[in-house]
């Protein structure tokens, strides 16, 4: 049986809906001894900020059950380094290369849209308004619908030509309601959904594992609560959504692909291997064929209750 | 041999505690089928995930490269927590997913005396260090322990070295003397190369001895990381700068003064 993996997402054609989620694989150099980076659907970055930033203090991880916590801070290298000493080197005629982009205020979003925009390599900018590990600007964007609105709008008027993606967070009472505002305000999909806020203690210290005391909860504890998202999401927007939370193999992938979901990225698995996103991008193929799947758009939200 | 920084899954070929008392203190060697390495820098270190840990825990284990050879590759692993108890809980032909060997070890300068400072596990990047230097009369080691001397494997080393001591750390009460011996080696070292890895508090006090007596010092981080590869940015390490280095990438093993250690010491 031959079966279609093909994806097309909001102007972008994908050869699979397998991508990685950003600030888990780098800036995807990283991970090139492990894997052909052009096999993958599409590469999101590590996120990028106007200047660069050294991020929290350490201990910046902790490992939980079936997941870890992560206050990194996105310590990045800044867009202009990015561009110049990484974009090059990335695949990006082959595979979609997708600026995932922070900053404090709506201002700087809208600029650092517009440097990424005119960059020819980046194929798309996905938002990152649900950052729980930044003081300013992150996550206050993601739990106002009228701010997510208005941010969206604003960087949307400076992309350009380029889908505008925004990632939104799980710790909101209503993600409906912040999805549908993005929408409103241009979006072109959504991706869905950011880490959990966590914490994690030390009985012995007394101390706290993270020197940010809380961080972001990923990996596989948090599939359930990025399944119900998706699925909330994807049945009250039109938009595309893009799959993030606890993936770690291609039945997972077809999980988030029958609630709805044109595609997925894998964030925390890839730290448990790192070809694990090469992995599933590899097996999903046989994993359809198996299932009597032929077509990814034929199987998307099929879903019966 | 296939190239470095091959991801592989692998049979272990063995587990087995290390001397008669190994066992009880958690103390094992792990040697698994070589997974395409090439020949390895001392002081390098390997990611290790086991099929077994499923999806808890997450994270895959780094170890430094205890031995390499074409054959095997050689861990030294201390049981002391969920992930390290289910690897040495591990049977031959069990399937362990490696990758590696990852970034930067152990200067080596033949000609020059060298000390080896070690303190428990921190023990195990020297085994492949002084098996494959090629002058080790000029090297001499001082090792400090908890756990019984015969469950670390100190004694295939000793003979071949130069001078090699233990110092077995009973009780917190002898730390002061295992300080001094520590001041003493570094001070007779002030002209040579001093390399050392252990539990940082361990490293802290060399990283001071070093700074006290000009001694050119390597210090082997154990910072905790997720994927050793330079994705996760949680293993980082403030350099004298100011800025963060990753441990993964970068080191583990640095030169002291690349470090702020010596500021928190």
């Amino acid at each position: 049986m031959s079966v279609d993996t093909a994806v097309r997402l909001a102007g972008l054609a994908l050869k699979n809906p397998v991508m990685t989620a950003s600030g888990t694989f780098g800036y995807g150099l990283e991970f090139a001894p492990y894997g052909d980076l052009r096999s993958l659907g599409g590469i999101v970055v590590k996120g990028l900020s106007l200047k660069p930033r050294l991020g929290n203090p350490m201990p910046r991880i902790a490992e939980t059950p079936c997941g870890m916590l992560n206050a990194i801070g996105l310590q990045n290298c800044g867009v202009a380094a990015f561009l110049r000493d990484k974009l090059p080197r990335l695949p990006h005629a082959q595979t979609p290369i997708v600026a995932n982009l922070y900053a404090c205020d709506a201002d700087e979003f809208a600029e650092l849209a517009g440097v990424l925009s005119a960059a020819e390599g980046v194929a798309a900018l996905e938002v990152n308004i649900s950052c729980p590990n930044v003081k300013a600007g992150g996550i206050a964007f993601g739990q106002d619908p009228a701010m997510a609105g208005r941010l969206t709008e604003a960087v949307k008027k400076r992309a350009g030509d380029k889908p505008v993606w925004v990632k939104l967070s799980p710790n909101v009472t209503g993600i409906v309601a912040i999805a549908r505002a993005a929408v409103l305000g241009g979006a072109d999909a959504l991706t869905c959904i950011n880490t959990l806020t966590g914490m994690a203690v030390d009985i012995r210290s007394r101390k706290p594992r993270l020197a940010n005391v809380i961080g972001g909860l990923s990996g596989p504890a948090i599939k359930p609560v990025a399944l119900r998202c998706v699925w909330q999401v994807c049945q009250a927007v039109s938009a595309p959504v893009i799959a993030v939370g606890g993936i770690s193999s291609a039945e997972d992938v077809l999980e988030f692909i029958l609630v709805g979901a044109h595609a997925v990225q894998i964030g925390t698995a890839n730290f448990m291997r790192p070809d694990m996103a090469f992995h599933i991008a590899e097996r999903l193929p046989a994993l359809m064929a198996a299932l009597g799947i032929d077509s990814l758009d034929a199987y998307r939200g099929t879903l019966s209750r | 041999m296939g190239k470095s920084g091959a991801c592989r899954d692998v049979r272990l070929l063995s587990v087995a505690p290390v001397g008669p008392e190994g066992a009880a203190y958690g103390c094992y060697l792990l040697e698994v089928e070589n997974p395409g390495f090439e020949p390895a820098v001392a002081g390098q270190f390997v990611m290790v995930r086991p099929l077994r840990f499923g999806q808890n825990p997450v994270w895959p284990r780094p170890f430094s490269l205890c031995r390499l050879t074409e054959e095997k590759l050689t861990l030294f692993v201390q049981a002391c927590g969920r992930g390290t108890d289910i690897l040495c809980g591990l049977s031959a032909g069990d399937v362990v997913t490696v990758w590696g060997p990852l970034g930067q070890g152990f200067a080596l300068e033949p000609e020059i005396p060298t000390l080896l400072l070690a303190g428990g596990v921190g023990l195990a990047p020297f085994v492949e260090y002084v098996a494959t230097h090629p002058a080790p009369s000029n090297l001499s080691l001082l090792f400090g322990h908890r756990q019984p001397l015969s469950c670390y494997p100190f004694a295939e080393m000793a003979v071949r070295i130069g001078r090699a001591e233990a110092f077995e750390e009973r009780s917190p009460a002898d730390l002061p003397a295992f300080i001094e011996r520590l001041d003493a080696a570094v001070a007779g070292h002030a002209d040579g190369l001093v390399l050392a890895c252990g539990p940082r508090p361990f490293l802290l006090t060399v990283a001071r001895l070093a700074r006290k007596y000009s001694a050119r010092a390597q210090v082997s981080l154990e910072n905790r990381m997720a994927c050793g590869v330079g994705g996760c940015l949680g293993c980082v390490e403030k350099n004298a700068l100011g800025a963060y280095v990753q441990t993964c990438t970068e080191g583990p093993v640095f030169w002291v003064e690349e470090l702020a250690l010596a500021e928190e010491a």
